[in-house]
């Protein structure tokens, strides 16, 4: 190795980290991951510019494009913002997925038990009923983890297969629409389990809860107490300790909230946009969300942003679909940012300097 | 064998090493000795290759060399047995030792390691079977791989890092005994310890580090424990500290024949009486690792009582949480200042608000209301915070340690308990530290202070309680006491209380 050039480089803790670098490091990593990708678009033989001209075309280019851009953003927003809360403490939730079937479940359970009931009477009890289900779901794996400590991010990952696969069971078995001419769905929701909404657009009232649970987010954690605990835990679990905070109690309510959160998500998927309980009723949103979550750096106002982008790029991959593509070009892409944006955050805390290692 | 020569270390904020000079000749048995934070360790970091001195050369065999890299260490004849040994528990002694190794063929023949390694245990007395896996083997016989794995490398210079911490003490007398052999052989033999009477006991040389300065090298047969208490702890400039006659008011704390296991789940804290009045600062003096940072967890309510009992201000607070200690008004200046204490990343209204939050009546906070306290402490006690928006973490170490004393005694605790609260401090900074703690004391609070510095301790205690392996060796009155009676009693000698 001795003085080859390359050896000559090497990472310097930083002392302070700027404003600038904490944007640009995301922003960044988002246009290293479109040139990444672009080239294995480039490598089908169409040009990677033409066909990221087309995804925005699709997602923004028109009305329709823009509601349907909002509606996928919904979920993505809902579980950011409720796995934002999780990392801050420095658990690892990769269970959103699982979260939001469950959520989606505990909703389906009141629209079948309560049929008759009308929308200001059903509605709520089923906000209620996805919260519970999908923050119990959570609440599950935070049990062995505050404890034992058991890895959370092995068991809220695994518990994702079992909550899709119990929702694939209730739709082919106890919960399967005898009308459905056997396809793999629950019957269709009354009028009063139906979320309203905007005009003739399928945005939908999920949106105005986003909107709620992003700024309520926000005072919580700059201006209450348990939001207070909840950062000096995620910053340092042995000062939160110190400063006589309960740091158990405060690992398990954190993951019921953040699982509540993504239930909630489930239960506005299916009220509103399936209006059934159904196989496959999320492509994936509770793993974007995390993706979400990282590239804001957890900020509620910037999960909106971030939310809305990768709605685009939901949106944007379906439009590609009639030009011969894949819609999985946009996992690729998210992948291929994730990837990036968690290498780059070294940068955040250190930078690359040439020359002699600890030098005078 | 080895030298070396001036050697300075920096980290931001730190002089880890100030031109510390250290040799060792083969065939003998050399100590380092010195606190926690002496510099022991960043010194043998860079014998180690793991750190580059900023200043200062290392030579070996009489050459000057540059140790780049552990690798390049390893190939001057450095080895070094770490506390946490760096073993595989699943693999055999054999494949440990090879595990890492330049020079073995992709298909190697591992009777033939398997013999070599053989007879480099019988030819040193280290008793152990190549083919035994790692997780078979007590701690003792574990350390013995770890020295023969460095042996196999071809190490002259082993170095020992805490070797008896883990060893029982049979365990400990076998080491030194292979140690000696070893010596006997022609290998120079380093161990850092802390350890007084085992020092004195087996090696031949003794160097003292103390505040990241080398002390001096002793004869092991020319000192005394004494001579090297007195060199550890340090004993000249005495600063004048003007001291109000001690007023002493109520029983505040009141430990009751009181046990508390350590992390590794011995006793660490045996049978302990100890009662402090308000008005009065009780001093804890010992080498560290002899129970003071259990002591000061116990009293916080962040470590378990075992048996016994305490009591503040006579409530029985024996179960007690750490927020009910709070609320007792029980104050904790950790030992960890930035990481416990204090909160790295957050800012210096964040961390003064620490303890406060839970005092928000509403739940809510009020910033301003904050703001506003954390500007008067910061002028009342001349921090130097140049953005209040700022992490603290960059802040200096006395600032540091003022922001985070002012907090602890903004709320008029009935108890304080401070540990090395002077650690790495400069003069001034000090300064402010004694007089604060004096203060509250006039104020009627009660003071328990863990420190390692003796002249501290007798500056400013009005009794003093020494504690060696978890227990109180006595209570003394520091006026009617020498500094030779107390290094004494932290060697393990008890005495009878006279204060």
């Amino acid at each position: 190795m001795g003085n080859s050039w390359f050896s000559r480089w090497h990472f310097e803790k930083r002392e302070t980290t700027s404003n600038l670098v904490l944007v640009m490091v995301p922003v960044l990593s988002v246009v290293i991951g479109l040139i990444f990708t672009g080239l294995f678009i480039a490598l089908t033989g169409k040009d990677p510019l033409e066909v990221y001209l087309l995804m925005f075309d699709g997602a923004f280019g028109s009305a329709y494009g823009i509601s349907e851009t909002i509606v996928k953003s919904i979920p993505l927003l809902i579980c950011a913002l409720g796995l934002s809360i999780a990392f801050r403490m420095q658990l690892w939730n990769i269970g959103a997925e699982g979260q939001l079937y469950m959520g989606a479940f505990g909703a389906t359970w009141a629209a079948l038990t309560f049929p008759d009931w009308p929308a200001y009477q059903l509605l709520p009890v089923m906000m209620v009923a996805g919260f519970l289900a999908g923050g119990l779901w959570g609440l599950l794996p935070a049990i062995p983890r505050a404890y034992f400590k058991v890895n959370e991010t092995i068991t809220t990952l695994l518990m994702n297969y079992i909550a899709i696969l119990w929702v694939d069971y209730l739709v082919v078995g106890p919960w399967k629409d005898p009308k459905s001419f056997n396809f793999p769905i629950s019957p269709q929701f009354t009028e009063g389990a139906i979320l309203p909404t905007l005009g003739t657009s399928r945005i939908h009232m999920g949106l105005v809860f986003g909107v709620v649970v992003a700024l309520l987010l926000y005072i919580v954690l700059n201006y209450t107490r348990w939001g207070f605990e909840i950062r000096v835990s995620g910053e340092s679990p042995a000062a939160a300790r110190y400063a006589g905070m309960n740091y158990v109690k405060n690992i398990l309510l954190v993951m019921f909230i953040s699982g509540g959160l993504a239930g909630l998500a489930g239960m506005t998927e299916v009220s509103a946009i399936t209006q059934r309980l159904q196989h496959g009723i999320s492509p994936g949103y509770g793993y974007s969300a995390i993706i979400i979550a990282w590239l804001a750096r957890l900020h509620p106002a910037a999960i909106v942003l971030v939310s809305v982008i990768f709605g685009g790029m939901l949106v944007g991959g379906y439009s590609i679909q009639t030009s011969g593509f894949s819609s999985t070009t946009v996992s690729m892409l998210q992948g291929a940012i994730l990837f990036f944006v968690v290498g780059g955050e070294i940068f955040v805390n250190y930078r690359l300097v040439r020359g002699e290692k600890g030098g005078k | 064998m080895v030298e070396m020569i001036n050697i300075t270390k920096r980290f931001p904020g730190i002089l880890a090493n100030d031109r510390v000079s250290f040799s060792v000749k083969a065939g003998e048995i050399h100590a380092l000795l010195g606190e926690n934070g002496a510099g022991k360790s960043t010194l043998m970091s860079i014998l180690t290759g793991l750190y580059r001195p900023d200043e200062g050369e290392i030579r070996i065999q009489g050459t000057p060399v540059d140790l780049q890299s552990p690798r390049d260490a390893v190939a001057h004849g450095i080895g070094m047995v770490h506390q946490h040994f760096k073993l595989v528990k699943p693999f055999t002694v054999a494949e440990n030792i090879i595990l890492g190794l330049k020079g073995i063929k992709e298909v190697y023949n591992l009777k033939s390691i398997d013999e070599s390694v053989a007879q480099l245990s019988r030819e040193y007395g280290l008793h152990i079977q190549p083919d035994s896996p790692i997780w078979q083997l007590s701690v003792g016989e574990q350390q013995r791989a770890e020295i023969v794995k460095i042996l196999f490398r071809g190490a002259e210079i082993l170095i020992l890092d805490e070797p008896t911490a883990v060893l029982t003490p049979q365990e400990a007398k076998d080491l030194y005994k292979t140690l000696r052999k070893m010596a006997d052989l022609g290998k120079a033999i380093i161990v850092i310890s802390h350890k007084l009477s085992e020092v004195l006991a087996h090696t031949d040389a003794i160097t003292v580090l103390r505040g990241g300065r080398s002390v001096g090298t002793v004869r092991t047969k020319e000192t005394s424990e004494m001579e090297l208490t007195r060199m550890m702890v340090g004993r000249p400039v005495m600063l004048e500290t003007v001291k109000n006659p001690v007023n002493r008011s109520s029983k505040v704390l009141e430990l009751h024949n009181l046990s508390a296991l350590g992390n590794r789940g011995q006793f660490a804290l045996k049978e302990i009486n100890l009662d402090i009045y308000g008005g009065e600062i009780v001093g804890i003096a010992g080498v560290a690792g002899n129970g003071q940072r259990e002591l000061a967890e116990v009293v916080a309510g962040l470590r378990a009582i075992e048996r016994g009992q305490k009591k503040v201000d006579g409530n029985d607070l024996t179960l007690a949480s750490p927020k009910q200690m709070i609320q007792a008004g029980v104050s904790y200046v950790p030992e960890d200042r930035l990481g416990t204490g204090l909160v790295p990343n957050l800012n210096a209204m964040e961390n003064y608000l620490l303890k406060g939050v839970q005092r928000m009546p509403s739940g809510f906070i009020n910033w301003k209301q904050v703001a506003q306290e954390t500007a008067e402490v910061i002028k009342k006690y001349d921090i130097k915070v140049p953005n209040p928006k700022n992490p603290v973490k960059m802040l200096s170490g006395g600032n540091l340690q003022k922001l985070l004393l002012g907090r602890e005694i903004s709320g008029k605790p009935r108890l304080i308990v401070t540990m090395y609260p002077m650690r790495g401090l400069d003069v001034g900074a000090m300064e402010t530290i004694r007089s604060l703690l004096l203060q509250e004391r006039d104020r009627g609070a009660a003071v328990l202070l863990i420190s390692e510095e003796l002249e501290e301790l007798f500056a400013l205690s009005d009794r003093l309680a020494v504690l060696h392996g978890g227990e109180v060796m006595g209570v003394v009155d520091p006026h009617k006491t020498t500094f030779e009676d107390v290094g004494l009693m932290m060697a393990g000698k008890r005495m009878a209380a006279h204060g």
